[in-house]
């Protein structure tokens, strides 16, 4: 009886429409429809309207999570770890099996969510509570631990469209900080603001979970991950692959990240095989490998290559294209450009290709292309040689993060009005 | 909080908690409506004189065509009042429909981060409408002194009648918002059938220019029942109220408000799928 989330055989299906892009549709086009299938002789073009493929985000997932207990949720994207959010905080409804709550729940999946820019921070705070949930007299009696703790008493009767975008990632933050649920779910919120303000939200989190709360915290910062919950969950496409304390769970997660020493065994390649990539790692400026990538955050990847007598002590070149999901080709980082000169000495080596700004893309997975050249003549060149995935930084300081529809490409830009 | 200590999520299974849910969920509807009214009187004047001044030019010239030029029958009521009393329901109707049909939409962030009964959203957004509504009846009673009619009793028979707009815009923003999730192009449906439906109820003219035949065929339109029971009590019409009217727009509008709650629980889960 001490649990306090259950769920049993949990699904959920999505349907991808191909033929039409948007999501919702349009009533013309059903009438269009609903006409041709009254007239069947034009059948072949209203088949083109069936043309959908179902799509299981979560698929079968049992587990239970007992009164008190911190729980991080890991996976990479599109793993349905925030599926599995919007299931249990009842944003969508599940295709198959039950979940039992017990107790409040509350969701932190955008902080902010229901501010009216036109109203003041204080009219805000009691919109935005009652939207999370919380009773009026509630708001009242904590209205002022939330103007403390977002730090914004000089603003409080401002309209929030004058707010920076710090104070108003704070203040809906504050306001969620406060609802006192007794089962918490969290979605990547530590994300945003200044460092300062993330280490209150996660002192703030940490007393939540002291006071014997029950918190589901997704995220792609392990570290949170770790220092958080005692115990992880990880999700790999819809299915759980593993449950047990956060160490071992997170341990396995990187691990289990497809490494490189196969690399060098793979069949599906060309060139004359001179010389050959063996293996690929990304390596942070601490020396941490992972497949996880920062946006815009420096890090090296790191070749090994194993060379035949040909091409010792030949000039080597190097080429690497960045492809996204639909290995749409992205850029290159080729050492061809920069007249960078590469030599093979031995019989194996590394080459090093330092990116010191990191890649400007959106959080998704990506590949890799290797082209290897010695003397102009490629030697090796192997598609999907690595996958990677790439998480954001808070590079707006807002806590938005572009979505795959805005393109793969993040540039820092600013925006005024003309004077 | 004792009742909401347990949630049971099943698929395929509507949720017993839906009334529980919506009741322990009230104060969400009081703090919707007071944020639409907050933003849409900040700009005071701006907001104040939009109310007045829409039915005061739409009854110059409603009373300068039907009554004037066309020369429609009055029924003994001054034309101005007799088209204003109709003007204020018909107002807080399509007002309420127009911008309740958007609502789920317009605030699909909403929808798509935090779980609420979805129906808050639409019903909550009627109360600016009514909030409109009462700023402009301020109008009508002025008008009434003007023409120096006694509302007398019958005065206290209004909220019936304002609730029985609210109950037939109500079911009509219920069933159009979701719709309007559903498919987007649906407001340029909304759009006409608010426009038509100004001409198909009796807004600029009295009823009794229908023929006696047609008569409650034309009442299946729940306004008209509606504005007859504003006319009635409010703009002086001495001929005694028709209850079958009101009666029937009682019948459709709860028909309505049945069908609209039917589509929309049937579709709400989906909701945050589709927004």
């Amino acid at each position: 009886m001490n649990s306090a989330i259950r769920v049993n055989n949990l699904g959920k299906k999505y349907q991808i429409t191909h033929l039409p892009k948007q999501r919702y549709r349009a009533l013309r086009d059903v009438i269009a429809e609903r006409l041709r299938t009254v007239f069947p002789g034009r059948s072949k073009l209203s088949r083109q309207y069936s043309n959908r493929e179902e799509f299981w985000a979560l698929e079968d997932l049992t587990f239970e999570v007992k009164i008190g207990e911190r729980v991080g949720i890991i996976g990479r994207n599109g793993a349905g770890k925030s599926t599995l959010l919007k299931l249990l905080s009842r944003i969508t409804a599940p295709s198959t099996g039950r979940i039992l709550l017990r107790g409040r729940v509350a969701s932190l999946l955008e902080v902010g969510t229901g501010f009216h820019p036109e109203l003041t921070g204080r009219e805000n705070i009691y919109v935005n509570g009652s939207i999370l949930g919380m009773r009026r007299n509630e708001i009242r009696q904590k209205f002022d631990e939330i103007v403390a703790f977002a730090n914004i008493e000089q603003f409080l009767d401002t309209p929030v469209k004058r707010y920076s975008s710090g104070m108003y990632m704070r203040l809906g933050f504050a306001i969620a900080a406060h609802l006192e649920p007794e089962i918490l779910l969290v979605d990547e919120v530590l994300a945003v603001g200044d460092s300062e303000f993330q280490a209150k939200c996660l002192g703030k989190m940490e007393s939540i979970s002291k006071e014997g709360r029950t918190v589901l915290f997704v995220s792609h910062n392990m570290s949170a991950v770790a220092t958080l919950c005692d115990r992880a969950i990880l999700l790999q496409k819809g299915r759980e692959a593993m449950d047990g304390s956060v160490s071992s769970v997170i341990a396995h997660y990187l691990e289990a990240t497809p490494s490189a020493e196969q690399l060098g065994d793979r069949t599906d390649r060309s060139g004359t095989a001179h010389a050959r990539v063996t293996g690929i790692e990304f390596r942070d400026p601490y020396g941490v490998i992972s497949r996880t990538l920062v946006s815009r955050k420096a890090f090296e990847i790191v070749l090994d290559v194993e060379a035949t007598q040909e091409a010792i002590g030949k000039p080597v070149s190097v080429i690497i294209v960045v492809c996204d999901r639909a290995e749409t080709r992205l850029f290159s980082l080729y050492s061809e450009w920069q007249r960078s000169v590469l030599e093979m000495k031995e019989k194996t080596g590394r080459l090093i290709c330092s990116v010191p700004q990191g890649f400007p893309l959106i959080p998704d997975q990506y590949s890799l292309v290797i082209g290897l050249l010695v003397k102009g003549i490629v030697a090796d060149k192997i598609n999907n040689a690595a996958q990677f995935e790439v998480i954001s930084d808070d590079m707006f300081g807002t806590g938005t993060v572009p979505s795959i529809g805005f393109g793969p490409i993040v540039v820092n830009h600013s925006w005024f009005t003309a004077t | 909080m004792q009742n909401d200590r347990e949630i049971l999520i099943e698929a395929n299974q509507i949720e017993r908690r839906y009334w529980l849910d919506l009741w322990l969920y009230r104060e969400l509807f009081y703090f919707l409506a007071w944020r639409e009214i907050l933003v849409r009187y900040k700009q005071t004047i701006v907001g104040i004189a939009w109310v007045v001044i829409r039915p005061l030019l739409t009854m110059s010239v409603f009373t300068l065509v039907f009554g004037r030029l066309a020369k429609l029958p009055a029924d003994g009521m001054p034309y101005p009042l007799l088209v204003l009393s109709a003007l204020l329901p018909w107002q807080l109707f399509s007002a309420a429909v127009t911008e309740g049909s958007a609502s789920l939409v317009g605030n699909a962030n909403m929808i798509s981060k935090i779980y609420f009964p979805r129906l808050i959203v639409p019903a909550s957004s009627i109360v600016v409408s009514v909030v409109d509504f009462l700023f402009s009846l301020l109008i009508l009673m002025a008008a009434m002194m003007l023409y120096g009619i006694q509302p007398g009793w019958k005065i206290l028979l209004l909220p019936v009648f304002l609730a029985m707009t609210c109950i037939f815009a109500l079911g009509m923003t219920i069933l159009f918002s979701a719709l309007n999730v559903r498919y987007r192009d649906f407001r340029y449906v909304i759009g006409f059938i608010v426009q038509f439906g100004l001409l198909v109820s009796p807004v600029a003219f009295s009823i009794s220019i229908i023929p006696q035949a047609w008569q409650m065929v034309y009442a299946l339109n729940p306004m008209v029942g509606i504005i007859e029971g504003f006319r009635w009590c409010l703009a002086g019409n001495h001929n005694p109220l028709n209850m079958s009217f009101v009666l029937l727009s009682i019948l459709v509008s709860a028909m309505i408000l049945t069908v609209g709650l039917m589509y929309f629980r049937a579709t709400e889960r989906t909701f945050a799928d589709v927004i």
